[in-house]
């Protein structure tokens, strides 16, 4: 229970009940000592600016409306605003400091596209000349037909036929893989890549985008013990990841510069075999595991957990993890304490 | 003490209906994403009312018509579950009382979101209260700040809200459903940073004397409930900053090693 003690002047019923010993709140002697722990970093954060000045993740976290430093000394980046004299925070998140801009980093935060993002999409909308994809970012992108590339050579120019046939490439609810191509007005993708472009043989995920760090490369594989023929992991920034069969001789035939046409637009998914789709599910299922204990991913970390399962016997029986199981591997695995989930 | 009502606001030791005093606020509990497919979400449970709010956004508008080419727009949804209180039946989403309860929280949030920042976006709110006993906007606006926290939607300040009733010349703070019945009260949702109000709502009237005292105990309860609510967003987000280190971690048994990789950067 919480009880405010200090109000303006009013006939109060109890007076007697406010002395100096009261906190502001009250609460069960047992959140108590949690509590008390807690408040003392509380303090400490204060309003000055501890950003840099120590590892410790509880010093330089803010919450929205609270002061991160003073507008006189610093410039406002992300994530803060000027009032008066102060920089204020509008998310809750880590202070980050460079030079003399201060911003705020949220730690879960909608999808924000930069140009050379690797994304995974869906395509909602098919207009003249482009698409609209949905990249889970705070705007549909924009796919031209200009920036796909379509069967019959790479360098082939968009006639108006391709232009009446877009729907064959790619129709409404299609799943492809494309990069940012410019961020300006709205988000503008390509697919000239042959590693681009739709998507088959595999399921799609959804994890919250900050769990996904901008890398070299988001096409990780999962080598054959992980099912007959491997597994694909694409790991869009925009938090949508797509687990596949692996396609590594598709890759090859594109090295050789011969280039399946029909089948890079094709909606029909191969036969794959009981034991590829298991790996699959059970590469999911992990992926969605770091995900609900809001642990970044990244590939060693899944071939680590995957190499995990097979030891404990998990990946030929196909059996789930339990809740017990579930934080001893991630225990084991990251050597973290990671008791609740997020 | 002649009353009307059947049941005594405050009885002869000062206390109230359910044993608090005039300023005891019900006990608080926080939740942060139950809804796991919602940018953010938050369930907020003051004594036994219990409403979860999801924020989906800023995204793509739904339709057209909604985008405004400035600035985001905001869209709030309210339901209530058929079993959260007994004796009402199913309310439907046409509801007169909860299509203005929508809008109340929805003019209660939009000086306070920085909606500049999402030009054409849509922003939206669905409320849902799961369990009612007084004090359901309140409520909802609690858990409307924390899920838009947890959306990491920017906001220049948290809103907290409470109702204040006034039983003869006392005020009583965050009433419960047999309070709210008997005796007039207000709604008061503030900034607690700046003390600023956003809200302030009457259905009942009472004497302009009293009004300005309700609101200054509202307000300063608003700032016990920020406090509460500051310290459990904190606590989450270290918690959330502490996981994303892991993968900075040095290599872990049985991990591939640099040694093992084809490409090394140097």
């Amino acid at each position: 229970m919480l009880q405010v003690i200090s109000v303006p002047p009013i006939p109060l019923f109890h007076a007697d009940d406010v002395t100096a010993e009261f906190s502001k709140t009250r609460h069960h002697p047992d959140v108590q000592d949690d509590l008390d722990s807690d408040m003392d970093v509380d303090d400490e954060y204060g309003t000055g600016l501890g950003v840099g000045s120590s590892s410790r993740a509880g010093k330089n976290i803010t919450s929205p409306g609270e002061v991160v430093t003073s507008a006189k000394e610093f410039m406002r980046g992300h994530g803060t605003y000027t009032e008066g004299d102060n920089v204020l925070s509008t998310v809750a998140g880590t202070i980050e400091r460079v030079n003399k801009l201060v911003s705020v980093r949220s730690v879960r935060q909608r999808y924000n596209p930069e140009k050379g993002d690797l994304v995974i999409g869906r395509v909602i909308e098919v207009v003249q000349q482009r698409w609209k994809v949905d990249t889970n970012a705070r705007q549909d992108a924009i796919l031209a037909l200009s920036s796909v590339n379509l069967p019959g050579g790479v360098q082939r120019r968009k006639v108006e036929t391709d232009a009446l046939k877009m729907r064959e490439f790619l129709a409404e609810g299609d799943l492809l893989v494309a990069e940012v191509q410019s961020v300006e007005n709205a988000p503008q993708l390509h697919t000239r890549s042959l590693r681009y472009g739709k998507l088959r043989n595999g399921l799609l995920l959804t994890v919250p985008p900050s769990l996904i760090r901008r890398l070299k490369s988001h096409f990780h594989t999962l080598p054959p013990p992980c099912g007959p023929l491997g597994v694909d992991v694409i790991m869009g920034v925009n938090g949508y990841i797509w687990v596949s069969v692996s396609v590594g001789e598709r890759n090859n035939a594109a090295v050789e510069g011969f280039v399946d046409a029909e089948g890079v637009y094709s909606d029909v998914n191969d036969d794959i075999s009981q034991s590829s789709r298991l790996a699959i599910s059970q590469v999911a299922n992990l992926i969605m595991l770091f995900a609900r204990y809001s642990i970044p991913l990244s590939d060693t970390l899944l071939s680590d957990a995957y190499a995990w399962c097979r030891d404990n016997g998990l990946t030929k029986s196909g059996q789930m993890m339990d809740k017990e199981m579930e934080k001893r591997c991630l225990t084991e695995i990251t050597g973290m304490d990671v008791r609740e989930e997020l | 003490m002649a009353s009307s009502s059947r049941v005594e606001i405050l009885n002869e030791g000062g206390l109230r209906v359910d044993g608090r005093r005039p300023y005891e606020l019900r006990s608080v509990s926080m939740t942060f994403s139950p809804q796991a497919h919602a940018d953010g979400s938050a369930t907020m449970q003051q004594g036994l009312t219990t409403v979860t709010v999801s924020v989906f956004g800023p995204r793509e508008p739904r339709s057209r018509a909604n985008a405004i080419h400035d600035r985001a727009n905001l869209v709030v949804e309210v339901g209530v579950a058929g079993w959260s209180q007994p004796g009402v039946g199913q309310r439907n989403r046409g509801d007169k009382r909860l299509t203005e309860v929508g809008a109340t929280i929805r003019q209660t949030f939009e000086p306070v979101i920085m909606s500049h920042l999402y030009p054409r976006s849509e922003i939206s709110i669905y409320v849902q209260v799961l369990g009612s006993d007084g004090g359901i906007l309140p409520t909802a606006i609690n858990a409307t700040t924390l899920a838009l926290i947890d959306a990491g939607v920017a906001m220049t300040d948290y809103i907290t809200s409470l109702s204040v009733g006034l039983h003869l010349t006392q005020p009583l703070l965050d009433l419960s459903s047999p309070e709210e019945s008997d005796i007039p009260y207000l709604v008061v949702a503030s900034l607690p940073g700046t003390g600023k109000v956003t809200l302030a709502t009457l259905e009942t009237r009472i004497h302009v004397d009293r009004f300005e005292e309700m609101l200054a105990v509202g307000v300063e309860g608003c700032k016990i409930l920020k406090a509460e609510m500051e310290g459990e967003v904190k606590k989450r987000t270290g918690t959330m900053v502490e996981r994303m280190k892991l993968n900075a971690l040095p290599d872990r048994a049985g991990g591939m090693k640099d040694s093992d990789r084809d490409i090394l950067m140097t």
